[in-house]
């Protein structure tokens, strides 16, 4: 057995600048560090998920969200346009909108009964005159400043992305070319969503983010992918990462596997021989994109996953809820113009995502080994060498780049 | 109630107890039997039902798929052991003819994880359709529609 010396993971010094191949594992459980992503995170100078348009298709639709501990609601004002505010009464703070969603012309506060208008102006005060020529408001209060906070409301491809920050860039420019293309790619037409769930994640949003852009992962520790070849790091793919380093797409295409040795060689478990489905049709998957490419995982930085697999297709937004747990909400969704052969393709191919997932199964518990193995190693650090010290795009997946990435992009915006 | 009536009645209770003793009991490889060659079996929540959205937490529409999840959870998916126990109650017959009946039910699962942690895991109900036209019974349709579309950390073992 080495001697403890000869152990090399830990950073005595402390976390050295610039450094994104160690991680401390105190970012994952501190309840400090959770507060301060609150602010320079999500309400910081960047962009983030809301919603699809199509949640919010008609004026008056709402539909209720999070950006990280704030509640907010997206909607459509009567004139149609796009807007978003925080789901909190201006009076004494009290939640507005309680349900999931729904359509109407005003929001009014079932505390006092306050009413706003679709774009978070307040636009009635009860008995604001006061009763019978006593009490009310005084004379000077002033409806335009006690609107509902507003935020800066943008879209791509049909996808809304909102900010609190008048300092964040344009959507465009926050997300750059090759992310914003790759983006319209999947969203080649009106969408239609098939249906939503919640999976609760045992660990601290970080490790399920870094998941998502760990492309070394996906072929090893899913068994369920490799075997069908539904993705296997021999295939031909790679990654993209922006300048920013936080967002990232992960890509492959299909190609018959001609003699490969580094699974077999390696014995590793992901490639067990023999396992074959009884009913395949769930993976007979149609290149509805025209381009050969049957798996792309695309972030953008800090919480938001645009996912196809093959045809299945789903946003994921993940709502950080304490320091250990993680809120990972799932729309799955497909085209307006499916037909039902289409559409039951998705179904069946959904078997592969979510929390019951073939392939996403693991995604789910894999974060929480690590947030219960780290409980008494606020001190050490993980590792994050494959593919070398940058976060760059490269042209293999057995690379950790793209979670170098996030580490620049975090550090960058943390201050860290 | 007429005999035969009741003893329909006591076969379909047989049914849907034997089918949780299965899945409770880790029998996972018996569990496709109790569905018909061609089948809709799907994990759905109310809110996605109410709303007709039609995507399911796991979906199959045929004995081959579930037999498919069976053999992956065996032999493929990673997840801590874990084990179920149903409670099965509040059994309607919808309507009922001599081939087929449409039976609701209520269910709730407590998970035991392998370290002892015991949570209730999910409600909801069943709504089946079962062909009794000869034995054994066997599940043309099981729509298991949870009262809550949030799982805990992941759903392996089918409902």
């Amino acid at each position: 057995m080495a001697p403890m010396e000869a152990r090399t993971n830990s950073v005595p010094g402390g976390w050295e600048p610039g450094d994104l191949t160690r991680v401390p594992f105190a970012l994952y459980s501190d309840p400090a560090v959770y507060a301060r992503e609150q602010e320079a995170l999500f309400r910081g100078p960047i962009w983030h998920y809301l919603g699809l348009e199509a949640e919010v298709p008609n004026p008056g639709d709402w539909r209720t969200t999070q950006i990280g501990d704030a509640p907010i609601v997206l909607a459509r004002a009567l004139d149609g346009s796009l807007n978003a505010f925080e789901n909190r009464c201006a009076h004494r703070g009290s939640l507005l909108c309680l349900a999931p969603c729904g359509n109407s012309k005003t929001l009014t506060c079932v505390y006092h009964a306050w009413g706003y208008d679709l774009k978070g102006n307040l636009t009635g005060v009860a008995f604001r005159r006061g009763v019978q020529g006593k009490g009310g408001m005084p004379a000077d209060f002033d409806m335009k400043a006690h609107g509902l906070r507003k935020l800066r409301v943008a879209s791509i491809a049909g996808i809304v992305f909102a900010t609190y920050s008048a300092a964040a860039p344009s959507l465009d420019d926050y997300l750059g070319p090759a992310i914003a293309q790759r983006i319209r790619r999947v969203m080649k037409g009106p969408p239609k969503v098939l249906g939503y769930y919640t999976q609760t994640l045992p660990n601290n949003w970080k490790l399920y983010i870094e998941n998502v852009k760990d492309s070394y992962h996906a072929s090893l520790l899913h068994l369920f992918f490799t075997t069908f070849e539904l993705n296997r790091l021999s295939q031909p793919g790679g990654i993209i990462v922006d300048s920013s380093g936080g967002h990232h797409v992960s890509y492959s295409m299909i190609e018959a596997a001609t003699g490969e040795t580094e699974y077999a060689g390696a014995g590793l478990r992901s490639d067990r021989q023999g396992y074959r489905l009884a009913d395949p049709s769930m993976l007979m998957g149609k290149d509805e994109f025209g381009d050969g490419v049957t798996l792309q995982i695309l972030t953008v930085f800090p919480t938001f996953v645009l996912q196809q697999i093959q045809n299945s297709l789903a946003l994921r937004r993940i709502v950080p809820t304490g320091t250990g747990e993680t809120a990972l909400h799932w729309t799955y969704f497909g085209f307006a113009d499916d037909d039902e052969e289409m559409e039951l393709l998705r179904l069946k191919q959904a078997n592969l995502i979510g929390p019951g997932g073939y392939i996403s199964m693991e995604d789910g518990a894999v974060g929480g080994f690590v947030q219960r193995a780290i409980g008494g190693a606020a001190d050490d650090v993980s590792v994050l060498m494959m593919g070398g010290h940058e976060a760059e795009s490269q042209d293999t997946r057995a690379t950790e780049s793209s979670i170098r990435g996030f580490w620049k992009a975090y550090r960058a915006l943390m201050g860290l | 109630m007429a005999e035969d009536d009741r003893r329909r009645h006591f076969e379909i209770e047989q049914l849907l107890a034997r089918y949780a003793h299965c899945l409770d009991d880790d029998r996972l490889e018996e569990w496709p039997k109790f569905f018909a060659e061609t089948c809709t079996y799907k994990i759905t929540s109310a809110e996605n039902q109410r709303c007709n959205l039609p995507v399911g937490l796991f979906f199959a529409n045929t004995r081959g798929m579930l037999e498919d999840r069976v053999s992956a959870l065996r032999e493929a998916n990673i997840y801590e052991p874990q084990r179920y126990r149903h409670f099965i109650a509040q059994i309607v017959i919808l309507e009922c003819d001599d081939a087929v009946a449409r039976v609701q039910s209520s269910f709730q699962i407590v998970r035991i994880m392998q370290d002892g942690r015991t949570m209730l895991f999910a409600t909801g109900c069943y709504l089946d359709r079962i062909a009794i036209g000869a034995a054994p019974f066997l599940f043309e349709e099981r729509i298991v529609v949870c009262d809550s579309d949030r799982i805990d950390t992941l759903l392996a073992i089918p409902f």
